[in-house]
């Protein structure tokens, strides 16, 4: 099938509906109002609703009513709206409900700027809702990736039970690129019995909750669920290398900055530094394993983020002291440039040949 | 011969409500709507943080438990995604008239065909007994232990005058469960929130005056008196919005 030029945040809306998703809930933000207005067009041609609610959090609610009859449901939203729909986020992970939930992330903290950032990575990984909690978080690095990335998310949250998050950026939502929606293969899926949509009185009533007022059967149910992600974390790991076999350096990051790293590291292949790029794709599942074995071949790891330095947490924990871990980055909505990575390569490089 | 039984709408679950709590009351009530109206398999409800977050396993339909003052947000979704279903709410003072005010505001406005039931008892009942926004002026509560004095801690919400002004309100109406009498008006409105809603004609919300004895420190027979002599000249009774009576017109 021929493919179409599309923003990043377009593919969203329609990958969703070619995911079979007909109900969108959610409030204007920049920069990921494209995804509502693509939406608030296209649903009704297809009998589905897309809803603007009186906030983010009166969104991530209406989301987790129709989750919960057992529907596919997307919101998507900025850094800020994220933090208001947190409480909601907690509330589907701890009611096992399956949706998917975007963050196009932009400058923070507080109202911040609307340029793109990736400081939302401890939230999204870390902390997106209070309580013993995890989402899988997925971070496409092109437009193509946006469109298969987030059919395959539809699939993950209702294999797993679980609210699944797309990390993109303001870069990654509002870049155009060529994009076909035929690469996702539809998983087998679990029948979703538990459902609150009328019992039709041929079963007893289900229940969607996630209250559970005696210690031990909280901690229970959180302890099954910690089992679910750590089969999440088995079986659905994703991360692409690129010339980190022989490398020297190897940089690690997501999204828009990985494709910066990756140009900076053809151009120091070219300069005769061996570096290398390791992406993640899965931010939670981490490759934290993949790391580990990196870490055994490689000298030296330069993580790369539009941050202050978050995912570099993640690389320390999983790199454990066998080689340095370096950190550069640009925040507010700066963006590195290519030149600016090349050199921090080459200056860690330099530095490690005077030591060897 | 059966003359009186537990509707079917009802678990066997105990109610785990202190005694002259009127919240049990209003459950059968609303349990009794729906076996007359025999919708209890086409039913979702959604329940509430405060006393009345268990009611999920006291309705025999299906049943979801929202964040604290987000019910209608949560039934928007189950309505929208479900519209063949009857979906309400079961909500106290704090949590639609405090944290969830927007919510509530909203489905209004919006018209969600949904039903809400609010059980106005003036006081945050799980916690024990802090200020609602409804509490009335004067009245004590833990975080106003001098009387709620409304140039301090403001005035009390009186939620079916303002959903009343609402295009999307088809129908509100407040109730009270201090007699017999007003216990069956209670019936029916309810069960005429629910008719409204099979109508399609937007929201209804039945406000229920309510009686808190343990946090108002009164006994079950004074917690009534007060109720009457008190909280009704407040909050008075009767239909504030009734779209079909237009009609009938």
């Amino acid at each position: 099938m021929a493919k179409s030029l599309m923003k990043g945040n377009e593919v969203i809306a329609e990958a969703a509906i070619r995911a079979g998703c007909r109900l969108y809930f959610g409030y204007p933000i920049t920069p990921q109002t494209e995804i509502s207005e693509t939406l608030a067009k296209r649903m009704p041609k297809v009998d589905g609703l897309c809803l603007q609610a009186e906030s983010e959090i009166a969104a991530v609610n209406m989301v987790l009513g129709a989750a919960s009859t057992g529907a596919r449901v997307l919101t998507s939203s900025s850094s800020p709206g994220l933090s208001l729909k947190s409480e909601g986020i907690s509330y589907l992970v701890g009611s096992d409900l399956p949706c998917v939930i975007v963050n196009v992330q932009r400058g923070g903290p507080g109202l911040g700027g609307i340029q793109p950032s990736q400081a939302d990575y401890y939230q999204a990984t870390r902390a997106m809702g209070h309580g013993d909690m995890h989402l899988i978080v997925l971070a496409p690095a092109s437009v193509q990736e946006i469109g298969d990335m987030t059919q395959e998310a539809f699939d993950l949250a209702d294999q797993y039970r679980t609210p699944v998050m797309i990390l993109s950026d303001g870069a990654m939502g509002q870049m155009m690129e060529p994009v076909d929606f035929e690469g996702h293969t539809p998983r087998e899926l679990p029948e979703k019995d538990w459902a609150a949509c009328g019992t039709e009185g041929k079963r007893r009533h289900n229940i969607v909750n996630s209250l559970y007022i005696e210690p031990d059967v909280l901690e229970k149910i959180v302890k099954e669920r910690f089992e679910r992600y750590d089969a999440i974390a088995e079986n659905e790991v994703r991360y692409e290398d690129y010339l980190t076999d022989d490398a020297d350096i190897v940089l690690v990051a997501y999204g828009i900055t990985a494709r910066i790293a990756k140009s900076a590291v053809n151009a120091c292949r070219k300069a005769g530094i061996k570096a290398g790029l390791m992406r993640p794709i899965t931010l939670w599942p981490f490759p934290e394993k993949h790391l580990a074995e990196l870490a055994e071949k490689t000298r030296a790891f330069l993580t790369v983020e539009l941050s202050m330095g978050q995912m570099v947490d993640d690389v320390r924990l999983a790199v454990e002291h066998r080689v340095p871990v370096h950190f550069y980055g640009r925040t507010g909505g700066m963006m590195p440039s290519v030149d600016e990575v090349a050199a921090e390569i080459t200056k860690i490089y330099e530095s490690m040949k005077k030591e060897a | 011969m059966i003359v009186f039984e537990k509707p079917h709408a009802l678990t066997d679950t105990p109610f785990h409500y202190c005694p002259g709590c009127t919240h049990g009351i209003v459950h059968r009530l609303v349990a009794e709507a729906i076996d007359e109206m025999g919708i209890e398999g086409q039913t979702i409800g959604v329940a509430p943080v405060g006393c009345s977050v268990f009611s999920y396993n006291y309705f025999n339909c299906d049943m979801i438990e929202a964040p604290h003052g987000r019910a209608p947000a949560v039934a928007t979704g189950v309505k929208r995604a479900r519209p063949d279903r009857f979906v309400f709410t079961y909500q106290g003072d704090g949590d639609l008239a405090a944290i969830g005010t927007a919510e509530t505001v909203h489905v209004g406005a919006r018209g969600e065909n949904i039903t809400i039931i609010f059980i106005n008892n003036a006081i945050y009942g799980m916690t024990g007994g802090q200020m609602a926004p409804t509490t009335l002026p004067g009245q004590v509560a833990t975080t106003t232990p001098y009387g709620r004095d409304p140039k301090i801690h403001g005035n009390p919400v009186r939620v079916c005058e303002m959903l009343s002004t609402l295009s999307g309100t088809a129908y509100a109406e407040r109730v009270s469960m201090d007699s017999v009498a007003h216990i069956k008006q209670a019936k029916r409105a309810i069960r005429k929130a629910f008719e409204v809603q099979k109508a399609g004609l937007g929201l209804s919300i039945v406000e229920v005056l309510s009686t808190c004895p343990t946090n108002w420190g009164k006994t079950p027979q004074e917690a009534l008196e007060w109720l009457k002599t008190d909280m009704i000249p407040y909050y008075p009774l009767g239909v504030y919005k009734d779209v079909t009576a237009k009609e009938a017109e």
